[in-house]
Formats: C-alpha cells, structure tokens, sequence
C-alpha cells in the first residue's frame, strides 16, 4: 500500500513546444518571465543612455541618430519630441516589464509552488495564457517606436490632456498614443490571471505542516504583491479603456474644454477632467510601488538571514508590516498629486498617511539589521546585493520622507530630486533585489553556479555607479533643475549642475558596461558553471530539498510534509547551523 | 485492491489533465473569488470615475439620456436565468439529470437574450440619436454597459461549456465544480446589473 505521503510522479510532456514555448510548468514559465524581463531591463538601459547621452551633449551630430529616427534625429540631433518618447518608453518598459514582471512573476512563478511544497501553480493553463499575454503586451508596447510618429511623449504616468488630446499634441501622440494604451491594457490583463493564480495557490496549495506563519517571507511578499496587483491593475484597466474611448471615440471623460493646441481651437471636447486620470492613475501607481520593491524585501529578508546563520529578526513583525505596507499602499495615492491643487487639508491627511508608511518601513529596516546583529556573516555575491539593497531601500526612503511633505514637495515635485528618490527606492532597489535573486537561485534554476568573482566585481561596480548616478540627482535637484526636459544646456541658474550632469552621465555609462560582466556571467554559467549541489546555501526553505533543477513535479512525487518554521539558522543544540524545513523534532531530538 | 483512481479536478472543468497536475476544488473557489473581486474593483473605479465626472459638470454637460425602457425586460430575464440556475443545481443535487439539463439550458438561453435585450437597447439608442460622444452620460452608459456585455459573454461562454458537456452525457463529478463556479460567476453578474440599473435611473 502506497504511503499516504506519496503518489505517482508525473512525467514531464515531450517535444520542444509543449516543453519550452507553450508550457503549463510554473518553472519554465518563471524562466521565461526573467528572459522577458532581462531584455525589457537593457532595452530600458539603452533609452536611458540615450536621454543621458542627449541632456550632456544637445548639440552633437550622431549620425547613427539620423539613420534611427530620419525624422526625429534629422541632421542627427535628437528633437525634444525623440527624447520625452524615449523617456516614456524607458519609464513604461522598466516599471511594467522589468519591475512588476521579474520579481513577482518570473522568480515568484518558478519559487513560490516549491516554496510552500505545491507540484505547480494553481491554475497552470491560466498561468502559461498569462506569460504570453504580457509578451504581447511588451510586442504591442515596443511595435509604438515603429508607427508613424514613434513613441508616446506623455512620461508612463500618461497624464491627459496630452496623453488624450490626440497627434496634434506631438508627433508620437497618434498611433503611438493608442499602442501604449493598448499594450498597458493587455498588461493589466496578464497582471491579473497571475494575480489570480498566485493568491489561489498560496491559499489552497500549500504542503501538510506549511501554516501561514511558517511561509517564507518571499511567499508573503508575493501574495501581498498578487493582492496589490489584483486591486490596482483592475482600476488602471478602466482608465485606460477610458483614456482611449477619449482617444478614439470623442467622449470627454479627462479631456477639458477650451483647450487650445499647437495653434488650434480644440472644439469636441468639453467638461471631463484630467485630475480624475490622475486619481485612476495613482490609485494604481501607489500600490505599483510596492508591487515592483515588496518582493525584493522578502528576498532580502531571505537572504539575510541565510547568509547571516541567524533566524529572521521578529518574523512576525515582518509579516504584519508587509501586510500594513500592502494596506497603507492603497491610501497615499494623493501624495503624487500635490501639486495639482488639491485641497490642503486633503493633502495634509495624504501626507499623515505616507509618513504612517515609514513605520513599517522602519520595521522592516531595523529587523534587517537586527537579522545581522551577531552573526557569522557569508559575503557571497547574493548577499552583498541584498545588504546593497537595504542600503538603497534606505537612501531612497529617506529622500521619500522629504517628498511627502506637501510644502517640500510643491518645490522638489518637478525636479531632478524627484527622480533621484524614485529610482534609488523603487528602480535600483528593485533591481538588487533581482540580482540577489538571481545570484541565490541560480543554482537551482539551471542546476550550475556562477561565478562569484564576476559577481563580485560586477556588484562593486554597479553599487558604486549607481549612487554616482543617483544621489547628484538629489543635489541638482535641490538646486531647482527640472525633470523631463531634454536640454537645459543654455540655462543660466542651471550652469553649475552641468559638470555634474556630465558625471553623472560618465556613471551611467560605466555602470551600463558593467551589467555586461553580468550578462556574460549568466550565459557563461548557464553552459559552463560549476555543477551545483542540492543546497548550496545551507539554507532550510524546500526549494533547496531538491534536485537541482528540480524535476518536472518538483518533489518527484512525494508530497513534503513541513515541521518548522523557515528560519531556523543556528538553534542551540542541533547538528548543523541549519534545520531543513522538512526536518522532524524527533530527528533534532535524537541529534542531541 | 485498488479501484480505479478518481477522477482529476484541474479547476477548468475538463477530465482532468492526464499528468494530474493543477487545482483543486477549493482553489477553484479561491480563483473565483479573487477574479470576482477584481471585476468589482473594474467597476468600482468606474463607478468612482462617474461620480466625479458628473460632480464636475459645471460645465452643464451631463444631460441625462432617456434609457430604452428594454432594459427592464432585460433585468427580468437576467433574473430569470439566475433563478433557473439555481433550480438546475437543485436538480443535479435531487439526481434529476434531464432536468438540470433543461433548466440549465433554459438559464443559458435566457444568458444569450439578455445579451441580445442589451444590443436592441444600443440600437434604440442609436435610432435616438444618442451616441458615445453625445454627453458624459451617454459615454457612461456605453461604457458600463459595454464592460458588462463583455463579462455576461465570459460567462455566457462558460454556460455553454458546462450545456454542451451536459448534454453529451459528460457531467462527472469533476465537472460540479465547473457548474458552481459558473453559476456563481453568473450571480455576480446578475447582482452587478442590478446595481448598474440602480445607478442609471438614480444619478445617471
């Protein structure tokens, strides 16, 4: 008689489609997620490097410029026009398909079943119509740059009226325009079947033992991120249909009367308001925030502790301050639109609440450093990006505190402080997060390691250089220098932010160069790395009970049963500094 | 000895993947759940947008539009089907396959009507004059409208599913979860007219 802890093992479908392109395996959708992802992230980086090239060096022919754009870069100087497309591209493609699609989808979708002991996701069929429906999306969003006009100008906050007014507003805002409505729309609709997918499986698929409080915080964050994602990308979904029937149809649901543009009398519309598109916008783009840095805390606090040989600091904290995060994320939306007039008092509550933030905030960052407190630190590549993390979570949530003032933020909102906060908290943050990731999971995606000595120099590399490209941000900010313009080469009060502008386009480039030793390390690895061992960490989570990489069913046909929680680094009186999750008390017993 | 194994739930209705992977029941539930609170977030930014937008008519914009009186109907028979969904369950739950089948295709025509009442209300609208530019409350209704009809096609496309596999004598156990969500969904969407038609006739 079978044991009731067993069952048959399923065999993986044969032939390369159904195996690698159209696959149901949470696993290969995960990986498929982080590829899409990775060319989203240097797409991006390309479009930043331009605009970085541009601001330093407005009037330098390229030639190349003109060949690329024959009428935005004609003569091979970038037009003001080329640059905001360029800006809005870089925004959109970081935010929507680097920083909400790696951390959650491609390392939630591969680590989360494994995680709480789950052959697959839920829903598997859904989970696979998801990966393929925001590859349309970036498809849609990227075909914007080859349609007449090229790229939307309107920023990746899509602000009417320019973003609704139609081609007489730019040379982007025609096709372009709809393109970026359309794709963000197909998003919101692959964001929400994973969302489905990823809170049905945490509730109802987790293994015999894994009670809520013995998941993983990586687990936690992404089911806190699903919930966001599921509530906010509903609401962007109707205002992007809005926007568009504005677009398309003539209604006037954000569109003004009276507006005039670019020597013409607008006429067909009257009565809508462009505010109501930004309450929409930030309804969602708030908790967009936290959807794109909360998974990067709870691989950080994995990692911390793993690589520390110490429990989590105040596990339980940590989970409740996820969920107030997560809750407190859908009440501050108002603190992007200070400057929009809104009543004082409004701004004033906006403000009490993103201050109420911070406390979490600060939970998160003191129990981090209480995880590190005493312990037997391992500085591994993984490990040097999360603590990079917490430094980056920490430098751009000071500047955060700053911003949420109304009074402060009425000076800084439109300049370059701006700029600097948001990409230290939710662009670079994120993105080490990615790297920990990447660098602690590696071995059991692709069974092999990677070099640590690339890790190393590549990580130096890029914490340096991005504070070299970030804080100055602050600096030229403080001193007035407005975002989203292409060229303030010729602006007086602005002459002595030029050197620094220059510096920080020297880091940039550098930086960028750098990410190449990434990009090599990772291909080199995948082919040529040292063979991994099953658990190289010596971490106690159930991904590293397995193969690597795990087999098709992930526990080749056993059921795990769970007997403790997921930190448990260095108990008194056990065997290794390390008990596995799926370790008995009798077995810690007998060890004695 | 050993039986035959019981049949696989993959929460989409089917036999069953053959490899045995994929939901349960409860994350059949789970998914519907979440999937309904989010189309109730779609709406209710919707419903947030209306509010405000006809807040902000000093423009004297909003002009409220004489809505078919088909709509009533429309409710009616949106009712209807609901009801009928639920006698069909009780049917299934009684034993009474021939019934369920006939009430449940009942309910799935009436779903097809429904959506049939809703384009004969465009079309009346549109004889009216009364397009989605006219005025806010136009565009409004077209849009809640329009957003509904989508999710009534979801829904009348998994009533058909669930008819069709009836009717070719295919309703195994595994598929009592494709009928509860199904109806489930359908309530939603009963309930979300009615307060759609509440919307319209009170503020709209």
């Amino acid at each position: 008689m079978a044991s009731p802890s067993t069952h048959t093992a399923h065999h993986a479908p044969q032939g390369f489609i159904r195996k690698y392109i159209f696959s149901l395996d949470h696993k290969v959708i995960g990986i498929q997620y982080y590829f899409l992802g990775l060319f989203s992230v240097f797409l991006g980086m390309s479009l930043s490097l331009l605009m970085r090239f541009h601001m330093v060096n407005p009037n330098v022919v390229v030639k190349w410029f003109a060949t690329l754009w024959p009428t935005a870069a004609a003569g091979g100087i970038m037009t003001p026009e080329l640059y905001l497309s360029l800006m809005t591209m870089h925004g959109t493609i970081m935010v929507f398909f680097v920083l909400t699609t790696v951390p959650q989808s491609g390392f939630g979708n591969y680590f989360l079943p494994i995680q709480i002991g789950a052959e697959d996701m839920a829903f598997p069929v859904l989970n696979m119509m998801s990966f393929w429906t925001t590859f349309l999306a970036l498809v849609v969003m990227v075909a914007a740059f080859f349609v007449q006009g090229g790229a939307p100008l309107s920023g990746w906050t899509a602000y009417p009226p320019l973003s609704g007014a139609g081609p007489l507003t730019g040379p982007g805002e025609g096709m372009g325009q709809n393109l970026w409505i359309l794709s963000i729309a197909i998003f919101c609709g692959a964001s929400l079947m994973g969302a489905i997918n990823f809170i049905a499986t945490t509730v109802d698929l987790r293994c015999k033992g894994m009670t809520l409080m013995r998941m993983p915080l990586t687990c936690w964050t992404w089911l806190v991120t699903a919930i966001l994602g599921l509530l906010g990308f509903a609401v962007l979904l109707s205002a992007g249909v809005l926007l568009l029937l504005d677009r398309i149809a003539g209604t006037s649901f954000f569109l003004p009367a009276g507006m005039f543009i670019n020597d013409h009398i607008i006429a067909n519309h009257k009565g809508g308001s462009p505010l109501l598109w930004q309450h929409l916008f930030w309804f969602f783009g708030h908790p967009e925030v936290y959807i794109a840095i909360l998974p990067g805390m709870g691989v950080t606090s994995q990692l911390l502790s793993t690589f520390s040989r110490k429990p989590v600091f105040g596990y339980k904290a940590m989970v409740y301050a996820i969920l107030s995060i997560g809750f407190l994320g859908f009440l501050v939306w108002g603190h992007h639109m200070f400057m929009s007039g809104m009543n004082p008092y409004s701004a004033m509550a906006f403000s009490v609440l993103t201050m109420c933030i911070g406390v979490p905030s600060a939970i998160k960052t003191f129990n981090w450093i209480g995880t590190l407190w005493g312990g037997k630190i391992h500085f591994d590549t993984a490990m040097l990006f999360a603590l990079g993390f917490v430094s980056l979570f920490v430098t751009g949530g000071v500047s955060g505190i700053f911003l949420g003032q109304p009074a402060l933020d009425l000076y800084f909102h439109d300049t370059y402080f701006v700029v600097g906060h948001f990409h230290m908290i939710m662009g670079v943050a994120a993105i080490f997060g990615m790297f920990a990731g990447t660098f602690y999971w590696f071995p059991k995606m692709f069974g092999r390691m990677m070099n640590e000595t690339l890790g190393k120099i590549h990580f130096y590399l890029t914490f340096i250089g991005v504070y070299c490209i970030f804080t100055p941000m602050h600096y030229v900010g403080i001193m007035g220098n407005p975002r989203r313009y292409s060229d303030f080469s010729n602006v007086g009060y602005l002459a002595n932010a030029m050197p620094l502008h220059q510096f920080m386009t020297y880091a940039a480039f550098v930086t960028a160069t750098a990410q190449l030793i990434f990009l090599f390390n990772l291909i080199w690895s995948i082919r040529k790395g040292a063979k991994a061992p099953v658990n190289p960490w010596n971490s106690t989570t159930l991904e590293w009970t397995v193969p690597s990489p795990p087999p098709f069913d992930n526990f080749g046909g056993v059921h795990p049963v769970v007997y403790r929680g997921a930190y448990e680094y260095s108990v008194p009186g056990a065997p290794t500094d390390f008990i596995m999750q799926t370790v008995p008390p009798q077995v810690i017993a007998q060890g004695d | 000895m050993q039986g035959p194994p019981p049949p696989i739930d993959t929460g989409w209705g089917g036999e069953g993947d053959s490899s045995g992977r994929g939901a349960d029941r409860r994350a059949s539930f789970t998914g519907l759940f979440v999937l309904l609170a989010a189309c109730t977030m779609a709406f209710a930014a919707l419903s947030s947008a209306f509010v405000v937008r006809r807040g902000l008519s000093d423009m004297n914009d909003w002009v409220s539009i004489g809505k078919p009186p088909i709509l009533f109907v429309n409710t009616a028979v949106l009712l209807l089907s609901s009801f009928l969904l639920d006698a069909s369950r009780r049917a299934l739950k009684a034993g009474a396959r021939s019934r369920f089948n006939l009430y449940w295709s009942a309910a799935t025509g009436l779903g097809i009507l429904f959506l049939a009442g809703q384009a004969f209300a465009w079309y009346q609208l549109r004889q009216a004059g009364i397009f989605i530019a006219t005025n806010p409350a136009s565009s409004f209704f077209y849009v809640f409208t329009a957003a509904h009809a989508f999710h009534i096609l979801g829904g009348v496309a998994a009533l058909v599913y669930v008819d069709v596999q009836a009717l070719r004598l295919r309703l195994g156990p595994a598929k009592r979860t494709a009928i509860d969500v199904t109806a489930i969904f359908w309530h939603f969407l009963d309930g979300l007219w009615l307060y759609l038609m509440v919307l319209f006739y009170v503020w709209g």
